[in-house]
């Protein structure tokens, strides 16, 4: 397998990330000075998932940057409805473009493409894996709002299944961050990831009540609880009030909090909270565009 | 030879794999593929008295020896056993198990979420580690009944 995709975050070392949010904030201070940067580049988009975000953030990207992309449509559009496997879909795309972005919903889906292509491939989302793109604009974000080294970070909501969560933690044991975890018992981080926190060192805490942590917190995460993963309804109502957050529930916090949140919200966070100072989840979309032109940029130059 | 190696009488030509933890034997055929159907000749000893172990199974495999791979996930389930190799009677290799670093293509992920689950050209690896494996797809930590997770072809 070739040593330039990027499929976990934990393959980011602190030098990694710096370097990548380093060049994402010259992107980000002028996005349209760069069209010649990368004339010619093709990108390709293997979504077998629904993304709004993340792929019209890599379309918006590579052509920022000069370049293209080329896109394999829906699931239902494409010859994965005949029955093609990834692997193939997954080479034959391979050879159309310079670099692959793919989103599955199988967990490990892109660490297999990986061993099959001869691009650069980004991981955008494997199941309930991996998110590495996200977590790197994630850091962005928190290194815009509140540094990332000493801070205190509570990353509430699913964390079993949450992607974005799992990433986000693998990389923030490169810094000096204190992680508190903060989820219903049902949705705790899985093991493995326990596993790897542990494996690092990093300095980690898990609660089941918000308020047990928010007025220590410089940074909220929060994710979206997701309804579908509860046998029953009753038991979700029972959860979901009780994992968002309004003005009430924020008054305990620091004034300088930074709230975020991968998007899609459907509950968690009241809309009275997105004209405050804390709401940062939109900013942190808009980072998408800028940190995924730093990879891009990483990325193709590495290969040319 | 002991009173306990007696139990079962000796093979001409095979494997007889030996202090096996009491309780696995019927595991140890699974990871050899071993149903009955294929011919071959098994006598197994379950929960024999062992001077070292207190209690222990045998499996003894006419006309077979062990490849590599099944060595390595043997000793997920039955680190202490010894693989004596048998020909005209004799024992004329006995290898100790050692923790292998991963094994490839013999278990099957939990997961059915995983890669690995789906119909494609991919084969399971999984990272060995102190107390258990890990999938290196999904990422999945099994520690509990690995022998459960065993792929039977």
């Amino acid at each position: 397998m070739r040593d330039d995709h990027l499929l976990t975050a934990k393959q980011l070392s602190r030098e990694d990330v710096e370097e990548v949010l380093d060049r994402a904030a010259e992107f980000d201070a002028d996005p349209s000075a760069f069209g010649d940067r990368h004339e010619d580049a093709i990108l390709g988009l293997c979504f077998f998932e629904p993304s709004t975000r993340t792929k019209m953030s890599f379309e918006t990207a590579i052509k920022r940057l000069g370049g293209d992309s080329v896109d394999m449509g829906t699931v239902e559009s494409s010859s994965v409805k005949k029955g093609e496997s990834l692997a193939d879909t997954a080479r034959v795309i391979a050879g159309y473009a310079d670099a692959l972005v793919l989103r599955h919903p199988s967990q490990g889906a892109a660490k297999m493409v990986g061993e099959f292509v001869d691009v650069p491939l980004l991981n955008a989302g494997d199941g309930a894996g991996h998110h590495p793109t996200q977590t790197l604009l994630d850091l962005y974000t928190i290194r815009e709002n509140a540094g990332l080294d000493d801070i205190t970070i509570g990353i509430m909501g699913d964390l079993k299944y949450g992607r974005t969560v799992h990433s986000l933690a693998h990389a923030l044991t490169n810094f000096d961050a204190d992680q508190h975890f903060i989820s219903p018992e049902s949705l705790k981080l899985p093991r493995s990831v326990r596993y790897d926190l542990h494996e690092e060192g990093a300095n980690v805490r898990e609660h089941t009540e918000l308020d047990e942590i928010l007025p220590a917190l410089d940074v909220l995460y929060v994710t979206r609880i997701q309804r579908e993963r509860f046998p029953d309804e009753n038991e979700y109502q029972e959860i979901a009030g009780e994992y968002g957050i309004d003005l009430e529930t924020l008054e305990p916090a620091k004034e300088d909090l930074t709230v975020m949140h991968p998007l899609p919200r459907v509950d968690e966070i009241a809309p009275e909270v997105d004209d405050t100072d804390y709401a940062t989840y939109f900013e942190q979309a808009h980072n998408g565009v800028p940190v995924r032109m730093a990879l891009l940029d990483q990325m193709l130059e590495a290969d040319r | 030879m002991s009173d306990h190696q007696l139990r079962v009488s000796k093979i001409p030509r095979g494997t007889v794999i030996d202090h096996i933890r009491a309780g696995q034997a019927l595991n140890v055929l699974a990871i050899l593929g071993i149903d009955g159907l294929g011919g071959e000749t098994v006598s197994i000893g379950m929960n024999v008295p062992s001077d070292r172990m207190g209690h222990k199974d045998i499996v003894k495999v006419e006309g077979r020896e062990l490849s590599q791979d099944e060595v390595d996930v043997l000793s997920l389930i039955a680190p202490e056993a010894t693989i004596n190799i048998i020909r005209e009677y004799e024992v004329v290799e006995k290898q100790y198990l050692e923790r292998p670093e991963r094994v490839v293509g013999v278990l099957s992920c939990p997961n059915h979420n995983c890669i690995t689950n789906a119909d494609e050209p991919v084969e399971t690896k999984f990272e060995v580690l102190d107390d258990g494996v890990r999938c290196e797809y999904c990422e999945t930590i099994v520690r509990e009944d690995i022998a459960a997770h065993i792929a039977v072809e």
